[in-house]
């Protein structure tokens, strides 16, 4: 290597070497709270582990039946095994400037928590079998210990723009998704990908990530909102005033995520930076078993 | 001018004006916007506010800032409370201030006024002249820079007295006849004087008239009648209802002037008199000497008093005799009713008279007292008791005084007296010479009807002419006079019935009594019972009503005196003051028994100012700070308006908290100490606690630092010493101090003597004795190596014997060689300190024998109460804080020996103290096992 490596690049690694560990160390201890109980697919397909015996049918191959607990019997059985295909979840943390906002300076900043959310449930559907991945074709979904440690590097890149949008290039047909975002921006682009999604028998869930300072709008008197990356203001000389109307247009792109949810066979949840993530992992694990019956 | 409040540059306030221009601008301008970095902006693009008016500051905001922008400006304006109005004129200002014991009560206010009265005509350039009218300056009245007189003003002092008389016309008369300005600094008072005055002045020129509003408070002498005083304050003017509290000083027992009683007079209103009486007894009110109304520092509210109030008590004794009911030739009637009315009397025989402490005490017609008698009268008369007798036949047939000058007689007399005028012999009853001038009778008129048919006749002495101080007309002397210490004898050569002289019938008799000091008349003298004699002061009241001791002025004549008294018109004005003269005394009062108060009225053309100077007080200050502070709490509203208090409670505690703070700039109190509890029982319990928690040495505290401290050393070295050898543990050795510390703590005593040792107390010694009773033993240490054999002439040895004379100490003895001290831990035989000299301890008992066997005697049970010795083993013992020997011990490894076998000693000492006789028992242990064996 002759090249010196740009110096920003080189403190960016450094940077990112050096928040990886905690993360991935904190999204392990988030899901070794999980317990998972059984685990399985809960429905008889291809796999080791033993499903059931069930009455032979015609048409059952003769190498199908199981001899040894048919011969107990008059009855032919089969042994049917345990489905255990892995399932492929792609996962979309927004990167945009709009999650780094946090109301208070003892909050961490929403994309931190979509982060640890994503990486957690990583670390979860990677010790349950499930290949992991991003939604972009940067990182398409895979199993193992070297996918979290690749996943984390990817879930710290941050974006440019104010609010993002879902990249669904890399999203394959029939898989799992899950969209972390606050949601806030324009509606059109989450709606397109979902569709997009939908349409190739994707399912997953929606978490919109707020900050309870999102959540309560108290802000008054005078004011100029300038969104994260300053492409928005909006001046209000009486901030108070526009409670009601926020919060009701906020109430509404709720509704409207979760109508959209529902028209997909998506969930919709809302969860914010106040709160537990425990109830949030617990949530997204929930609806992914939930897809899969 | 707005009322009370000038302004310093009224310009300014025209920038008030701008005000409303200011309002419409700050209500234009909206208050400054937030900007927040907020994602949810994007939900809230196209929203409108309802309130369009908003944008507006609000009213209350508005009015807080205008109010503070009009703070400024009014405060940059120079506002001023009560300004000083500039009355500047022109030309010579005459300021007069009548100065009178009524000026006192204002005095420092007029003085202020007067100083700045002469500041602004130093400003304008004006000459001055200063005059108090109650001491006018004589001569011509000279005007000159006010600076003059401001280094002058001391010299104007309110006088003791009201303007008025020739001093004051001569002045008025030697006004410069050219105009000027005239400043009259007026008392309150109306008096005659002032009109004369006012149109003296008003001719030269404009006057002004400065007067306090305040009401003048005075006392009226005092009146003594039927056994009250009677006080009368007065007042000018007469409004509404006040008190005046007028106290009684005099000096008490022990010579210390104070308040010897208090009454209050109450003002009605409209009443100008207030009056009260004071019932006091006869011992108070003899020693009163003046009365003043409380907190009035003027002349007027002092009244001296003087003979008036007193009474003096007045002995009368006359030879018993048995007749009866012959009052009217009772040698005492004519006294009894001459002195009744003025003073008290008291009977008895002289012993008992004297108790009483009389002034005076009569002797009528009584020849002859018994030595002793005579010896207390002599003694009396000496501290100034006055003596007076009275002859008669008695005396006259007696040999008092005949050959030698009797003692409680002024004169010799010649035996038998003569009779004159009488039906048995030739010529006329002799009449009286008129008193000579040096005599106290001197100016008294003599009735012509006053005769002496008798007397006892002098012998001419040398001293006869001047002990003289009446005679007949043919020269005999009719009374003499001998001083006698600090009082003196005065005989009369009559009786004092009328048996030998019409003297005592005329009221010659009783003003002769007066002037002797013998009575005093309750009332005013007049011109002629003053005739001829000479006051002189004694004490002088100054215009402010202090008594001062009159010094060395020369006397008054009666004359004059009895004119002040009676406040003639015109008279000439006497310093108030005590005047005296033969032991009578007279108060000169500024306020007389008639004077009356009354507020003076001035003619409607002449402008009166109040004294009251209301200061400046600049408001530029306090309306500066003032708009200061509506900035602080316009950035608060401000804050409020825009949105960002409303960031968290906490913030918003915070900013209160700071409001708190700039509002309360005064520290909290600091907090009281604890209350140091009582030292001594704290001292106590504090040794009572180091005594008790641990086995402690304790040694007597002698008051010789050295010996002190060696003998802690040496104690410490013991207690460091047992610790290491034995089961004994002690604690850190403590002094004890005999006199203060209880002892039955210790186990153990070491007293060191010495010679300069105090003999404790008797109650240390029962507490010693106790202590030693209760099984406490001393070590005693002469430390001199009883080099005397024991305590027999060495000095601690004698001291020794002297402290320890009243100890309850049992006979003693050399150490026999079989004590117990010399096996209770160690085997010695000696028992060195720094010397090796015989120790003595408790005697064993005559009937010890030796055990069969046994190498010891079967001694006492107890322990030595006592252990004596010289070998001052504190010394050997003594360590330093280190642990190494403080002393030197003998040489080499001899006087390390030395040194243990003290340790040892020292170890037995304390084993025997602890165990008592635990070793001594050891001798039954052979009996003991033989009766296990059986």
């Amino acid at each position: 290597m002759t090249a010196p490596l740009p110096a920003a690049l080189r403190h960016r690694a450094e940077g990112l070497a050096a928040s990886l560990p905690p993360l991935l160390a904190e999204a392990e201890h988030l899901a070794a709270t999980v317990m998972l109980g059984e685990h399985g697919r809960r429905r008889a397909g291809i796999g080791d582990e033993f499903w059931q015996y069930r009455s032979a049918h015609a048409g059952d191959a003769q190498r199908l039946i199981d001899w040894r607990r048919s011969a107990l019997s008059d009855q032919h059985f089969v042994r049917e095994r345990e489905w255990q295909a892995a399932q492929s979840v792609a996962l979309w943390v927004d990167s945009a400037r709009s999650m780094e906002f946090s109301g208070s300076r003892d909050r961490a900043p929403k994309v931190d928590r979509a982060r640890l959310l994503a990486l957690s449930l990583a670390v979860l559907l990677v010790r349950a079998g499930e290949r992991v991945g991003l939604t972009s074709a940067a990182l398409p979904p895979r199993t193992g210990q070297m996918q979290l440690q690749r996943l984390a590097g990817r879930l710290c890149d941050t974006g440019a723009t104010d609010y993002g949008a879902p990249d669904t290039s890399g999203l394959a047909p029939h898989a799992r998704a899950v969209f972390l975002s606050d949601f806030l921006g324009d509606p059109a682009p989450v709606e397109a990908a979902l569709t997009a999604a939908a349409d190739r028998g994707v399912k997953g869930a929606l978490m919109m990530l707020l900050d309870p300072v999102e959540e309560g709008f108290p802000f008054d008197g005078r004011t100029i909102f300038e969104s994260m990356g300053g492409g928005l203001r909006h001046e209000t000389l009486k901030a108070g005033d526009l409670r009601g109307r926020y919060l009701a247009r906020l109430a509404e792109r709720k509704d409207r995520l979760a109508a959209l949810a529902r028209l997909t066979g998506w969930h919709f949840t809302c969860h914010h930076t106040g709160d537990a993530p425990m109830v949030a992992l617990m949530w997204l694990h929930r609806s992914l078993e939930r897809v899969r019956g | 001018m707005l009322g009370p409040i000038g302004f310093a540059a009224p310009g300014l306030l025209l920038a008030l004006l701008a005000l409303p221009a200011l309002w419409w601008l700050l209500r234009a301008v909206p208050p400054a916007p937030v900007v927040r970095r907020f994602p949810g902006v994007a939900l809230l693009l196209g929203l409108k506010e309802d309130e369009s008016e908003t944008d507006r500051t609000p009213w209350w905001l508005l009015a807080l800032r205008l109010l503070a922008v009009a703070a400024v400006i009014v405060g940059l304006a120079g506002p001023v409370l009560n300004p000083q109005t500039r009355a500047d004129g022109t030309g010579p200002l005459l300021i007069v201030s009548d100065a009178s014991w009524a000026s006192a009560r204002d005095w420092s206010r007029q003085e202020a006024r007067i100083a700045t009265l002469l500041a602004e005509a130093g400003r304008a350039g004006r000459p001055v002249a200063v005059a108090s009218l109650s001491a006018p300056p004589s001569g011509a009245l000279a005007f000159r820079p006010a600076e003059h007189w401001a280094e002058r003003l001391g010299g104007v002092a309110p006088q003791p007295r009201a303007p008025g008389g020739a001093g004051l016309d001569a002045f008025l008369a030697a006004l410069p006849a050219e105009g000027f300005e005239t400043v009259w600094l007026s008392d309150g008072l109306a008096r005659e004087s002032r009109a004369a005055a006012l149109e003296a002045l008003e001719t030269r020129g404009p006057v002004r008239v400065i007067e306090s509003p305040r009401p003048i408070l005075a006392l009226r002498p005092p009146v003594f009648e039927d056994g009250l005083i009677r006080l009368t304050a007065i007042r000018s003017p007469a409004e509404g209802a006040a008190e005046a509290v007028v106290t009684a000083h005099g000096p008490d027992p022990s010579g210390v002037e104070r308040e010897l009683a208090r009454g209050i007079a109450v003002f009605e209103p409209g009443e100008s008199e207030a009056g009260f009486a004071l019932s006091l007894q006869p011992e108070l009110r003899n020693r009163l000497t003046r009365f003043q109304i409380q907190g009035v520092r003027s002349a007027g509210a002092v009244s001296l008093t003087d003979d008036a109030l007193q009474r003096r008590k007045v002995a009368l004794l006359a030879p018993r005799d048995g007749r009866e009911g012959l009052e009217l030739l009772s040698p005492l009637f004519y006294l009894r009713q001459a002195l009744e009315p003025v003073a008290d009397l008291i009977d008895g025989g002289i012993d008992d008279i004297l108790l009483a402490a009389p002034e005076v005490i009569i002797l009528a017609d009584i020849a002859r007292v018994t030595e002793l008698e005579a010896d207390m009268l002599v003694e009396w008369m000496e501290k100034g008791g006055l003596l007076v007798r009275f002859a008669g036949p008695r005396l006259a047939g007696s040999e008092v005084s005949r050959g030698e000058l009797d003692a409680l007689m002024p004169v010799r007399l010649r035996a038998g007296g003569r009779m004159v005028g009488g039906a048995m012999s030739w010529g006329e009853p002799r009449a009286l010479q008129p008193f000579a001038d040096g005599s106290p009778f001197a100016g008294l008129n003599v009735p012509e009807d006053v005769t002496v048919t008798a007397q006892v006749l002098a012998q001419p002495d040398p001293e006869l002419a001047e002990r003289t101080i009446a005679q007949l007309a043919d020269g005999t002397p009719l009374v003499t006079r001998r001083p006698l210490g600090q009082g003196q004898v005065v005989l009369f050569h009559v009786t004092a019935n009328a048996e030998w002289s019409t003297l005592p019938l005329s009221g010659l008799f009783v003003q002769m009594l007066e002037r002797l000091a013998v009575s005093t008349r309750p009332g005013r003298p007049d011109a002629d019972d003053l005739a001829g004699s000479t006051w002189t002061p004694e004490r002088l009241l100054d215009g402010f009503g202090t008594v001062r001791d009159a010094g060395n002025r020369p006397g008054v004549p009666g004359e004059t005196l009895a004119a002040a008294l009676a406040a003639e018109a015109g008279a000439e004005p006497l310093a108030p003051g005590v005047y005296a003269s033969d032991g009578r005394r007279f108060a000169v009062n500024v306020i007389g028994p008639d004077t009356g108060l009354a507020p003076a009225v001035w003619p409607a053309r002449i402008p009166v100012e109040g004294l009251r100077q209301a200061s400046e007080t600049p408001l530029k200050g306090a309306l500066l700070a003032a708009a200061l502070l509506l900035l602080l709490v316009d950035i608060l509203a401000s804050l409020k308006v825009s949105g960002r208090l409303v960031g968290g409670t906490l913030r918003g505690g915070t900013t209160a908290l700071v409001l708190v703070l700039l509002a309360l700039p005064g520290p909290a109190a600091a907090q009281t100490q604890p209350g140091a509890p009582d030292a001594g029982t704290a001292r106590d319990d504090r040794l009572a606690l180091r005594a008790t928690g641990e086995t402690v040495l304790a040694h007597v505290l002698t008051g010789d630092p050295r010996v002190d401290q060696v003998a802690a050393a040496g104690l410490r070295g013991l207690s460091q010493t047992l610790f290491r050898r034995t089961s004994v543990e002690p604690a850190e050795p403590i002094g004890i101090d005999l006199e203060a510390d209880e002892l039955a703590f210790f186990p153990f005593l070491y007293w060191p003597i010495t010679e300069a040792q105090p003999t404790p107390s008797d109650a240390a010694y029962a507490r010693l004795n106790r202590y030693l009773r209760a099984g406490g033993m001393i070590l005693f240490d002469t430390r001199d190596a009883d080099m005397a054999g024991f305590g027999f002439s060495s000095p601690a040895g004698r001291r020794l014997q002297e402290i320890a004379r009243p100890l309850d100490i049992p006979p003693l003895e050399p150490v026999p060689g079989d004590h117990v001290l010399t096996r209770t831990f160690y085997l010695i035989q000696d028992f060195p300190g720094r010397h090796n000299g015989e120790v003595w301890v408790e005697a064993a008992p005559a009937d010890a024998e030796r055990a069969d066997g046994m190498p010891f005697r079967n001694l006492n049970d107890g322990v030595t109460p006592v252990v004596i010795g010289g070998n001052d083993w504190a010394a050997a013992w003594a360590v330093n804080e280190r642990g190494e020997p403080m002393m030197q011990i003998g040489r080499g490894r001899g006087g390390d020996r030395q040194r243990e076998i003290a340790h040892r000693f020292g170890v037995n000492l304390i084993m025997h103290v602890l165990t008592g006789n635990y070793k001594s028992d050891q001798v039954h242990v052979p009996a003991l096992l033989e009766r296990l064996g059986q």
